[in-house]
């Protein structure tokens, strides 16, 4: 049976001491739903996004309420268009808001992008200028929904095909001035990091580095489609349509190195391969953060007594927001 | 509008002007990217802005084939590819919530589609598919509507029990609930579409120029299409409309059985509110709620 998975859990042969620090999930798609509740794999949280479960009622809230009773959930916003021009959707955030109010998730997120303009919906993440005023945009909205989910939200980098001439300063500056404006924090999505260093000739590395320590609050890893420009440059598509990629667990091991065991979501979209093969990649997102939280025990001096791994510590730690120190 | 604190007006303009010359590319591919976007290494920056046009383009007529799976398998992913290309660009969704794309009174796709086929296929011979489209959209309104409780058996009895009261009840029905009827057997299509590949040999025997009507419900967790005689389903859709029981009988003319389509309502749980003339029908303890409006009663009452 498929449960939260406890520090204390036995069903982990190479190390099943140390407590990974936080939880390691997927992204819940429609047809994963009976195999999930079936217990075909073992997952610790699912991630759903909030404009899929906006139904005034019927099979779709009965079915996340039970997922919702197994299993900590995130809600992802695909629709709020935190960087459009125009002033957010009021009926809309305040479906959103209630959502989150109704599934306590463990966080809340969306993207720094916008998807609608002058009421029409383009179901893309679009690229905007990073300048003085969409800084000041975005971080009204970003107030705005920390208003009205009455939390911090997480904001996510996206990934970008395309710079923008306006652009005064970099995306990890930008991200960082939203963070310190408005106390939200991070979804760090190291495919996005990836896919935009290479479509913009940056250095995704340098980019996590440039993150302050305490702003990133949960992570995305997807696979991304290779591709050229018109140059013959390399050119990533963002297709959620195939395994993370190795160059994304690297980013991914760096990452925890900075920013320590986040909350971890595996998002696939295309191509969707049997839940059991999904979760696996979940599984290695939590073996890489117990492997984290040992290294980060060993070097504290006092050998880690009382760290991640410590008996005493509740077992529903996991389901709280920011159980990382 | 709320006030808020705004950025120097000439910045927020060029933000909104550069968002408005993205949108209004990313539908129309004989437009040129918009200026302010550009590529890190001088590449072409039309290629990059089609990855946008692609993501928009695909993931919305995928939607749609998700809304309309029947009809897309009907008429092959070309056909569809090419209708749905054409509503996509005609009628982009007005909100982020894709299972609402098409609510508006001016985005119908069925009725979109019954000007678009002699327009753009007039040799396609499917003047059936406007229907079909009725029925899939019907389906998925029954998956997202409201919950609601079926009207307690102690009511029903009393309303029953006073005859004379009966046409001019007020009937409620189930949000779930509709009623199509079709001078086409898109009832009949629709169902041989259901299994893992569709039955070739009844669907070359379907006689598609006939007269079916069916409802459209949710039975727990499940949407049912049931076909019914064309007067229940004209029956039903009178009372959707606000007609009360007598008025909606005669509407639907002699053919009905009118006991029948009762008691199908009442067996799928559809039927949700039941006011009389003086004001709802309730069992003796609910007199004091009586006036009442019937959707707040209907949370009141305890599930059955």
């Amino acid at each position: 049976m498929p449960r939260l998975r406890r520090p204390d859990a036995m069903d982990c042969p190479p190390d099943t001491d140390t407590d990974p620090g936080a939880p390691a999930g997927i992204g819940l798609r429609p047809p994963h739903l009976a195999a999930l509740l079936r217990g075909e794999a073992a997952v610790d949280l699912v991630e759903v996004h909030a404009e899929n479960h906006l139904a005034a009622g019927g099979p779709g809230p009965r079915a996340l309420a039970r997922v919702r009773e197994r299993w900590p959930l995130t809600v992802h916003g695909v629709g709020l268009s935190i960087g459009g021009a125009a002033p957010l959707e009021a009926a809309h955030l305040a479906r959103v808001a209630a959502l989150v109010e109704r599934v306590e998730p463990l966080h809340f997120s969306e993207h720094l992008a916008w998807s609608g303009h002058a009421g029409r919906w383009f179901n893309d993440l679009l690229p905007l200028p990073y300048d003085a005023a969409a800084l000041q945009r975005v971080c009204d909205h970003v107030d705005q929904v920390q208003q009205a989910l009455r939390r911090p939200m997480l904001l996510e980098n996206p990934s970008r095909y395309l710079g923008c001439a306006a652009s005064t300063m970099d995306e990890a500056d930008f991200l960082v001035a939203v963070v310190r404006r408005t106390g939200c924090r991070l979804l760090l999505d190291l495919t996005n990091a990836l896919v935009t260093a290479v479509n913009q000739g940056g250095d995704a590395a340098a980019f996590i580095d440039a993150l302050p320590a305490d702003a990133v609050a949960q992570y995305h890893l997807a696979g991304c489609t290779p591709d050229r420009d018109a140059l013959g440059a390399p050119l990533l598509i963002d297709s959620h349509a195939r395994p993370v990629d190795e160059a994304v667990w690297a980013l991914y091991a760096r990452a925890l190195r900075r920013f320590g065991p986040q909350p971890t979501v595996v998002e696939r979209d295309q191509d969707l391969p049997p839940l059991p093969v999904l979760a696996a990649e979940a599984d290695r997102a939590r073996a890489l953060m117990r492997a984290s939280a040992r290294r980060a025990a060993a070097d504290r001096p006092t050998g880690g007594a009382g760290g991640a791994g410590a008996p005493g510590r509740p077992a529903a730690a996991a389901l709280r927001p920011v159980a990382h120190r | 509008m709320k006030p808020r604190p705004a950025p120097p007006p000439a910045a927020t303009d060029a933000l909104q002007a550069l968002q408005a010359d993205v949108a209004a590319a990313l539908l129309d591919p004989s437009r040129p990217p918009p200026p302010g976007l550009q590529s890190w290494n001088g590449a072409c920056v039309a290629q990059r802005f089609g990855i946008h046009r692609n993501n928009v383009l695909v993931s919305l007529v995928d939607a749609l084939a998700d809304a309309y799976p029947v009809l897309a398998e009907v008429v092959g992913p070309d056909f569809f590819g090419a209708l749905a290309t054409d509503y996509v660009r005609a009628h982009p969704p007005r909100g982020p919530v894709l299972a609402e794309w098409g609510e508006h009174p001016d985005d119908d796709f069925a009725a979109w589609l019954q000007a678009w086929l002699p327009a753009r296929a007039p040799a396609a011979g499917l003047p059936w598919l406007p229907d079909l489209a009725r029925l899939e959209r019907a389906r998925q309104r029954a998956w997202h509507a409201a919950d609601a409780e079926p009207v307690p058996p102690a009511t029903l009895a009393a309303a029953l029990a006073r005859p004379q009261q009966l046409p001019a009840a007020r009937l409620r029905l189930h949000p779930a609930l509709s009623a199509l009827a079709s001078t086409h057997a898109v009832v009949s299509l629709w169902q041989l579409h259901q299994g893992a590949q569709a039955d070739a040999q009844a669907l070359a025997a379907l006689d598609i120029a006939q007269v079916e009507a069916a409802l459209v419900l949710r039975e727990g967790d499940l949407v049912l299409v049931r076909p019914v005689p064309a007067a229940e389903a004209g029956f039903v859709a009178a009372l959707a409309a606000g007609r009360s029981l007598g008025e909606a009988a005669a509407d639907a003319g002699p053919a009905l059985d009118l006991a029948a389509a009762l008691a199908r309502l009442i067996g799928a749980g559809a039927l949700v509110g039941w006011t009389a003339p003086g004001g709802p029908v309730g069992a003796p303890d609910e007199a004091g709620a009586a006036r009442a409006p019937t959707r707040a009663r209907a949370r009141a009452e305890p599930a059955a």
